[in-house]
């Protein structure tokens, strides 16, 4: 009924002026047809990439290719650290996930983690070898994930209480986090040089067949209880109606606020555990640079995803072989770090763009025609 | 509420599973030392873990010094691995397993924090060299292939700092200021020995040319911070420093002395190409000695010493061309005399007759040559009245603050 007024709407102007193509949403399409969208993507992606490689560094563009490939599934030991990458990223993303959902602007992962990962330090720090190991481990596991928790509601309190602005608060107290673990690493290392030697004994322990293994295996778990608590929960649905509108959450009896701040408790908690697992899993230290900038790649793997835990693996892993291979292509041919980046971008810009066409069609203006 | 609390024990359950898997730990590998043989200069592979890439002075100056050798060599392109951005956590210990994995025979990092985590993959691999720049614990560690590497810096910087008090005397001769107000102004990144060193050095150079010098000291709490870097300058140069100087690895604080008209002694490199009207002369490590010594000992199948310092007379000490746009006239002159009596050893930087700390000469002084978890002094380094900087480990440990030197901040 819709669609045939508008096409007559459509008739009446292009009889005025049509213009030579014009955008038309998508109801909905088949998923070969999205996903042959998606390869038409990347694959325009690459041939744009090979044409500035091959204008910028003169390199044969299929070796270079190679070299990102071999970058990331090279050697057994790359193929480990491509799995830690992607296990720690997709962490931080599902610690934002559930904030997202609710249209919770959370953009301080970053500083989530590096608290988190402050508490696991100062608890190796201050108990490592005074009390016995598995009450360290207990106590760190539980530091991390408060700080963590802690350092999420402080924004959300102040969002349900005052309305504040998340986006600018969650940025704000970034800031705070690196300060105050530049304070601490200050005051840790007492030889003055900022660097805090890692304590290798009182990490996390380690078994499996890499050194990553564990944190692997903790996110892997973690990736399918966010899935089932979003999925099918019941404070999983609250979310998602707080998301959809305030005020029908509002008539339908969901207490908002208790939302809000439940929703971001667990979001810090998860970034606390992000924080958890990269210092007392793999560093046994912290620097200000520890989150590495990952509580802002959460955010574009989690959109890229949907929210969908399980398709953020998939966009998670995306990224991830786009850093480690795009390294290797700096190592292998002495680039500047710059081209790895100027790849990057390119893809990661290709593949968000092909959303677009997922939603909208193009329609030209003979083919308007002949549908007439 | 039920599910949080479900869900964070949950977690707390999983990890401490773990606790019970914790005795499955491989058994750790005997470092025992290895034999060292001899390799074939045409199929040495070398590996460099470098903290930035290019665009940190600091960084960059390290990649010169690799091109420099390989030219030397003549190594092929294939012969040299160069990792940038590598942080100063596990992925280090990856980076030099993985350049293990492509051969290299000897591996070098460059950043202070990487020591630890190249130590790891140095106890995996008896049979590699693992080289690193401004580290402390080698000469302490039972490992046989970690090495130490460093260079008499200070050196650089009192003739860096000769230039720098020239340049003041000729701006209270042009009736700039008057020479009691002569005050420089200096960026530091931590109050870490390496910087302490760093600074107190450049100024006694400054005060043996210029006497009434002052100097006033701010820290950024960071190694590479452009934005600290560059506000430090502005507010040196907002309490009245005539003349800046900087121990940090950004363009941070030069582009603030091109900005306010204020002359800048560099560290690093020149960086007179981007600042032309404000910069004098910097001085920097020339890493291409020690590489070249690292590479012809693996080649040759000899040990490498645990702690090298470069110096003056190894070139690994180097000052670039004076801008004469802006240094004084006969800095040059002053510069080369200098440094002909720092190589006779008739000069020495840290003579205490030309510093006192609290008033007071000094006359003996223990410092933390030998890392350990609390820093205990260790080790008498004054002699026959001279402060003995990089001579017991090639890492400065000069860590002592002088009169004529305020430090601004010293929360670093």
């Amino acid at each position: 009924m819709n669609q045939s007024v508008n096409r007559k709407g459509k008739e009446q102007t292009a009889s005025v002026h049509e213009p030579l193509f014009h955008i038309v949403k998508r109801d909905s399409i088949p998923w070969y047809k999205a996903w042959a969208i998606r390869v038409i993507a990347v694959l325009a992606a690459l041939i744009i990439c090979a044409v500035l490689i091959t204008l910028l560094s003169h390199k044969n563009p299929l070796q270079v290719y190679k070299a990102m490939f071999d970058g990331a599934f090279g050697t057994e030991r790359r193929i480990w650290m491509l799995l830690q990458e992607l296990a720690v990223l997709l962490c931080v993303s599902l610690a934002v996930t559930p904030a997202f959902k609710m249209q919770f602007w959370n953009i301080g992962a970053e500083g989530q983690v590096l608290m988190g990962g402050l508490a696991t330090a100062a608890c190796m720090f201050y108990l490592g070898g005074k009390v016995p190991y598995p009450v360290l481990l207990i106590v760190m596991v539980l530091a991390s994930l408060l700080t963590g928790a802690v350092w999420g509601l402080i924004p959300a309190l102040f969002k349900a209480k005052w309305n504040t602005n998340e986006t600018l608060f969650t940025l704000m107290m970034n800031y705070i986090a690196t300060q105050i673990v530049l304070f601490a690493l200050c005051n840790w290392a007492k030889d003055g040089s900022g660097v805090l030697r890692p304590m290798k004994n009182f990490g996390l322990p380690a078994f499996g067949p890499s050194a990553y293994f564990p944190n692997i295996l903790v996110v892997a778990i973690l990736t399918v209880i966010l899935y089932i608590y979003l999925r099918y929960s019941k404070q999983g649905y609250e979310i998602n109606v707080v998301g959809q509108s305030q005020n029908t959450a509002r008539y339908v009896g969901i207490n908002v606020k208790k939302v809000i701040i439940r929703t971001m408790f667990i979001s810090g908690l998860l970034c606390g555990l992000a924080g958890l697992l990269l210092v007392g899993g793999t560093n046994h230290t912290i620097s200000t640079a520890t989150a590495g900038g990952r509580g802002f790649t959460a955010i574009m793997v989690s959109w890229l995803g949907k929210f969908n835990p399980l398709y953020m693996t998939l966009t998670a892993f995306l990224v991830a072989f786009l850093k480690r291979g795009s390294f290797n292509i700096v190592t292998q041919f002495r680039l500047n770090d710059s081209i790895s980046d100027i790849i990057t971008g390119i893809i990661l810009f290709f593949i968000i763009g092909c959303e677009f066409f997922l939603n909208y069609k193009i329609v030209f203006r003979h083919k308007a025609k002949e549908a007439k | 509420m039920k599910k949080i609390v479900s869900l964070a024990l949950t977690l707390i359950l999983v990890l401490s599973c773990m606790a019970v898997f914790a005795s499955c730990n491989e058994p750790s590998k005997n470092p025992a030392g290895e034999e060292l043989v001899p390799v074939a200069k045409e199929e040495i592979k070398v590996g460099f873990i470098f903290l930035h890439d290019e665009k940190s002075t600091y960084d960059k100056n390290f990649m010169m010094g690799v091109e420099e050798v390989q030219t030397k060599l003549g190594l092929r392109d294939d012969q040299i691995i160069m990792m940038t951005g590598i942080p100063e956590g596990a992925e280090c210990t990856e980076a030099a397993l993985d350049l293990v994995d492509q051969g290299c025979d000897v591996i070098f990092a460059n950043s202070f924090g990487h020591e630890e985590f190249l130590a790891v993959a140095a106890k995996d691999h008896p049979e590699v060299q693992f080289c690193h720049a401004t580290g402390t614990t080698a000469h302490t560690s039972e490992l046989n292939n970690l090495h130490n590497a460093f260079a008499s810096i200070y050196e650089g910087r009192y003739l860096a700092g000769i230039a720098a008090g020239m340049k003041l005397n000729e701006m209270i001769a042009n009736g700039e200021f008057s020479a009691e107000e002569a005050k420089i102004g200096y960026v530091g990144a931590f109050t870490y020995a390496e910087v302490i060193s760093g600074y107190t050095s450049f100024y006694l150079g400054a005060k043996s040319v210029c006497p009434t010098v002052t100097m006033d000291v701010q820290f950024t709490g960071s190694w590479y911070d452009v934005t600290a870097e560059n506000e430090a300058a502005k507010a040196l140069i907002a309490r009245n420093c005539k003349l800046i100087s900087q121990h940090a690895d950004s363009m941070g604080a030069p582009s603030a002395c091109e900005e306010a008209g204020i002359p800048n002694v560099s560290y690093n490199g020149s960086t007179q190409e981007a600042c032309p009207s404000t910069f004098i002369v910097s001085s920097r490590i020339n890493w291409a000695p020690y590489y070249e010594y690292m590479i012809n000992q693996v080649i040759k199948g000899e040990a490498i010493a645990d702690d090298w310092t470069g110096t003056l007379a190894t070139d690994s000490v180097l000052l670039t061309a004076i801008n004469t746009n802006v240094a004084a006239e006969g800095t040059q002159a002053a510069i080369d005399s200098a440094k002909d009596q720092l190589k006779a050893g008739t000069l020495h930087v840290f003579d205490t007759k030309n510093f006192t700390v609290n008033g007071e000469k000094l006359t003996s002084y223990k410092a933390d040559v030998d890392t350990d978890d609390a820093f205990t002094p260790d080790t008498e380094v004054i002699e026959n009245g001279v402060f003995f900087e990089s001579k017991f480990r090639s890492a400065p440990y000069f860590a002592l603050k002088i009169d004529g030197i305020t430090l601004v901040n010293e929360k670093f």
